[in-house]
């Protein structure tokens, strides 16, 4: 028991055991930090920003953005905004992007990480064609969409009459007045945040939503009918569609309609 | 009053530049300088010359990020630089965490933390690991790990941008030093400062020890923030290599001159 190369094996053993042991609990400490640093995907990034994964992989934290940034909007995040640590964001409740067109703030980032070739049309910068996120109304709150007349975000919009329109309704309850209802369209809007800003009820009615929660997706198993074009969407499609044989669909559509046993069943006897 | 400015003439120089740079990143958000932009990992001095983090960018790549030829350059520029003067000079002369780290240290001498010897120190070789955490961690959260935790982030974006909570951060670094292990942080657990001992390797500026002029006094000892390069103070004329940072602190304190700062041929080094 008290051989010499016995301890020397026990001390050996004990330092690797002691080596992999501190190297998990850093492991599990820095890895449990990292994945709740990214928790908050509640984000509104500069314009011309990949998506997030990708963002938050080419950004070096280097601030030039927020340097560039003449309205002082884009800020860092800090250790405790759940955002990826040292990365930039804006908040339109406080402050909104002017959209300026040389673009600062992208043409200044060292990665593509704010890709200034997304916003870049024949050559030329197009801060319009930036997508932050989407402006989406809230119709119980806003102010128009309760009769009143309000304008606010409309005016404020850089794009107005084309990001944010105005829809006339008439107004049954009062019978003499109309709604002037502003309607987004994610065409045109740029979520840079002024109506947003400009919002005059307590908590804003219109609201800049990141583009991953705000945005649906039609997918390729509908198809607008009514627009050639937009049958090739059908070729992408990779679903594949399979039908669970019921009783309904065990005939054809066609058979199913004309027959009397079949969905009409019940209709023809009256 | 020259007397003071010249036994600590490193120090505060070292200070100087830290705190310059600072003021000039502040500057460069606050009031549009134009002279140095970016952080510390990655930064365009003058407009033109692009700087970039080897580190940093490492894990960038490791993260799979494409590396624009920017930073490229940025790197390469930086190697060069640490491959001569040696890497961790950073350490001492440029990275705010260091004013940190050295009021601890300092702290500790005062307070005589450092007499009693820690049965259980940590071991400096820590760091080297927390580099193959980070690599590891970057690969598989596609980010860069570890400038989602550096301090020196923290710190450079806190004083330039605004700290948010980050400040606890680095006064659990400070309590870390004081308390629990003499230059816990710059010394045993950075990765950058691994990193750049491992680029710095063959620099040619060194600090040199003359062992005729060594008098024994061991004061080198006690202020060295990597006393374990120190091993052949006394007995042999020799470069300080490895993990020296270039704070000159052994230049100030000896009283004997048996240290210079000196370039070596790349042989002898």
């Amino acid at each position: 028991m008290n051989n010499p190369n016995n301890k020397k094996r026990r001390d050996f053993l004990e330092k690797v055991m002691k080596g992999v042991g501190y190297s998990a609990l850093g492991v599990i400490a820095w890895s449990s930090y990292l994945s709740q640093s990214q928790s908050n995907n509640f984000i509104l990034r500069p314009p011309g920003a990949l998506s997030e994964n990708d963002f938050v992989s080419m950004c070096l934290r280097c601030g030039m953005c927020v340097e560039a940034c003449p309205y002082d909007v884009l800020k860092l995040s800090t250790i405790s905004d759940e955002i990826s640590i040292g990365t930039p964001y804006f908040t339109p409740r406080e402050e909104a992007c002017r959209l300026c067109p040389d673009i600062p703030c992208a043409s200044h980032c060292p990665t593509k990480a704010l890709d200034i070739k997304s916003l870049t049309i024949d050559n030329k910068l197009s801060i319009d064609s930036a997508r932050m996120g989407l402006a989406t109304i809230n119709i119980q709150s806003c102010l128009a969409y309760l009769g009143l007349q309000c304008t606010m975000c409309i005016r404020a919009c850089p794009l107005a009459d084309t990001a944010i329109v105005l829809k006339t309704e008439r107004n049954e309850r009062t019978g003499m007045h109309a709604f002037l209802k502003p309607v987004v369209d994610p065409d045109y809007c740029t979520g840079c945040g002024m109506c947003e800003h400009a919002c005059p009820t307590k908590t804003a009615s219109i609201k800049i939503l990141p583009l991953h929660i705000s945005k649906g997706d039609i997918g390729s198993h509908y198809v607008v009918g009514w627009e050639k074009e937009d049958e090739a969407r059908i070729s992408e499609s990779s679903l594949e569609v399979t039908l669970e044989k019921t009783k309904r669909n065990e005939k054809s559509v066609i058979d199913n309609l004309n027959d009397e046993d079949g969905i009409l069943k019940g209709l023809y006897n009256e | 009053m020259n007397d003071f400015l010249y036994k600590y003439r490193f120090l505060l120089l070292r200070r100087v530049v830290q705190i310059t740079l600072l003021i000039t990143y502040f500057g460069a958000n606050a009031y549009g300088w134009t002279l140095i932009r970016g952080n510390l990992s990655s930064a365009l001095f003058f407009g033109f010359i692009p700087l970039s983090d080897p580190f940093a960018t490492l894990q960038m790549f490791f993260a799979g990020a494409v590396i624009s030829m920017d930073v490229l350059v940025g790197v390469a520029v930086v190697l060069f630089m640490y491959g001569v003067i040696g890497g961790r000079f950073f350490c001492s002369w440029v990275c705010p965490i260091n004013i940190i780290t050295e009021t601890a240290s300092w702290l500790r001498r005062k307070l005589r933390f450092s007499d009693k010897k820690k049965k259980n120190p940590f071991s400096r070789n820590i760091r080297y690991w927390v580099i193959v955490i980070s690599l590891g961690l970057s690969f598989f959260f596609s980010f860069a790990a570890f400038e989602m935790v550096s301090p020196i982030g923290i710190a450079f974006r806190g004083v330039v941008f605004g700290f948010g909570m980050g400040w606890l951060f680095l006064v659990a670094i400070f309590l870390f030093d004081l308390f629990s292990q003499s230059h816990g942080w710059c010394g045993h657990i950075c990765p950058l400062g691994g990193f750049n001992t491992l680029i710095g390797r063959y620099s040619i500026v060194k600090v040199i020890h003359d062992s005729d002029k060594c008098i024994n006094a061991q004061k080198c000892f006690k202020v060295c923030p990597e006393v374990e390069i120190l091993a052949k103070v006394g007995k042999e004329s020799v470069p300080i290599s490895g993990a020296c940072v270039k704070c000159g602190r052994c230049i100030e304190v000896c009283p004997s001159d048996a240290f210079e700062v000196s370039i070596v041929s790349m042989a002898k080094g």
